[in-house]
């Protein structure tokens, strides 16, 4: 009887959750529903000048033709290519020296001013540079993506690598351990969490980066389709690209999230 | 015969604005299978010795010697437990016990074994595969215990190693390693601010001045304690008349520094 009662309660909470997580899910799809719609009966009435808000239905309009005829497939694969790449170097470069830092603390001190101006500094004004360094092809975009995502990623693991409780590395000096020894057995893992959230981060920046570095030299890509729609005032094709890196971006973050809740799981 | 020995050792800790003087002459020496304990307020520098004979920081006067060979290039081990069991939470307990054989490559399948039988002896099997966040505080310290016994050291540091138990589970750790170590004829330094823990523990005591620390008294724990258990010493009369002795000595250094304040 009692537990009948206990089961009883449990099934009471998950009907509660449940119906929590209905209500709210109605809400989301409620307000993207009065926006899109705002936006087309305003522009069917003329409270915006349609010519420059376009409207929904021929954002979707063009989408529909686009992804029929397949001329969006370049653009997409492109911009997405160099984002993903933009991202996995400046990831794995920013680790890499937040580890050479650590290592020497030396190093790092001499290094100290460098950062502080690189990092204040707005990345984007560097955009111009890295056209004549690496030439005005995707290696230049690219150079941008992982700039913008570098620094930042350098700063947060180092700083996550000084975090490290010293006392596991007492525990591991009392056996004569070498530094490297100390990194790998203590340093590297207990910063593991740190390093996997900057991934997030990083998603984020490095789609900065890539559009900007898209805007500036192009012939191609999502970023390029913007900057191109803006200068022929097509505002149907600006919106439509605008959309498009929305929902890959929001895809992409997504994957991330995966990949943290796998590598936490995995690896703790 | 002496077998660790500290020679007006001093210790100063240095910072842009000036430097604290830590340890001030000390100078002490430990039999082999001795058990020692360092008393002391806060601040004494009790911490600072142990890791100095550690050989984790390098005192700035003085040397020390571990059997007539000075600190630093000895290649006897030395076991170091600290307050806090720091086990490494992305490992196994068997990896955080093997962590020293690995980084000194000594892993073999007998120090597994070693290390299994290790973890009988302190009253915990099958815990070998599960991670420190299964374990609780005493669980986890009795690990930790394993951990600094696994190289087999000759010397062994323990920094306040029980003081972040309850009370009931501090006796019991207190009489598995009293024990222990008794079997295993260890050498052992204790640091403490637990003046029953002291006297339980050791042969002798030392007591610490702080600011800068260094040693004020020796106690010499008599025979009929140290043959009995941490737990039973605490019940024998001679224990009370020992605990006020240190108790009074304790307590006079402290009225004398509120004099200076």
């Amino acid at each position: 009887m009692k537990q009948k009662t206990d089961q009883h309660l449990f099934e009471n909470y998950k009907r509660h959750l449940q119906r929590e997580k209905k209500v709210v899910i109605t809400w989301q799809v409620a307000i993207l529903i009065f926006f899109v719609a705002l936006w087309e009966v305003a522009s069917r009435f003329y409270w915006i000048d349609p010519l420059l808000f376009s409207s929904p239905s021929k954002v979707i309009d063009l989408l529909i033709t686009r992804f029929a005829n397949g001329s969006i497939f370049g653009h997409l694969s492109i911009t997405l290519f160099e984002t993903i790449l933009g991202f996995i170097i400046g990831t794995i470069g920013g680790i890499l020296i937040a580890i050479l830092l650590w290592s020497s603390a030396r190093f790092s001190k001499v290094m100290d001013p460098y950062l502080v101006v690189f990092n204040a500094m707005p990345k984007v004004a560097l955009g111009p540079i890295l056209i004549v360094a690496f030439g005005p092809g995707y290696f230049s975009i690219i150079a941008m993506g992982f700039i913008i995502s570098v620094i930042v990623t350098t700063l947060v693991v180092y700083s996550a690598f000084n975090e490290v409780d010293p006392n596991y590395e007492k525990v591991l000096r009392s056996f004569g351990a070498s530094k490297a020894q100390i990194f790998r057995e203590a340093i590297f893992p207990a910063a593991l969490p740190a390093m996997i959230s900057t991934l997030k981060v990083n998603v984020g920046l490095s789609w900065v980066g890539v559009i900007v570095g898209e805007y500036l030299v192009s012939k191609q890509g999502l970023g390029y389709l913007i900057i191109y729609g803006f200068q022929v005032f097509d505002f149907t094709l600006v919106m439509a690209s605008l959309v498009i890196i929305a929902i890959l971006a929001a895809i992409m973050y997504k994957v991330v999230e995966r990949l943290e809740k796998w590598l936490i799981k995995h690896t703790t | 015969m002496s077998f660790l020995t500290l020679d007006h050792v001093s210790h100063h800790y240095f910072s842009k604005n000036g430097f604290t003087k830590a340890l001030d002459n000390i100078s002490l020496s430990v039999k082999e299978g001795e058990f020692i304990s360092l008393l002391g307020p806060s601040g004494c520098g009790k911490s600072t010795i142990l890791s100095i004979i550690a050989g984790i920081m390098k005192q700035t006067a003085g040397d020390v010697y571990l059997q007539h060979k000075s600190i630093s290039n000895t290649d006897l081990s030395i076991g170091y437990m600290l307050q806090q069991d720091y086990l490494f939470p992305w490992k196994t307990i068997i990896d955080n016990i093997l962590l020293g054989p690995r980084i000194q490559n000594q892993h073999t399948d007998e120090t597994r074994a070693r290390a299994l039988e290790l973890l009988e002896v302190v009253g915990l099997p099958n815990v070998a595969e599960k991670y420190p966040s299964a374990l609780s505080g005493g669980m986890r310290q009795r690990v930790a215990l394993v951990r600094t016994l696994i190289n087999d050291p000759k010397l062994l540091l323990l920094d306040e190693p029980f003081s972040a138990l309850d009370y009931q589970t501090k006796l019991k750790l207190e009489n598995l390693v009293a024990k222990l170590f008794k079997n295993y004829h260890k050498t052992a330094v204790l640091v403490t601010h637990d003046i029953g823990e002291a006297i339980a523990m050791s042969d002798r005591v030392f007591i610490m001045n702080a600011n800068p620390g260094s040693i004020a008294k020796v106690f010499e724990v008599p025979i009929e304690l140290r043959n009995e258990t941490p737990i039973l010493v605490r019940k024998h009369q001679k224990y009370q008349l020992l605990f006020d002795k240190i108790w009074e000595e304790l307590d006079k250094k402290e009225s004398a520094s509120k004099v200076v304040f």
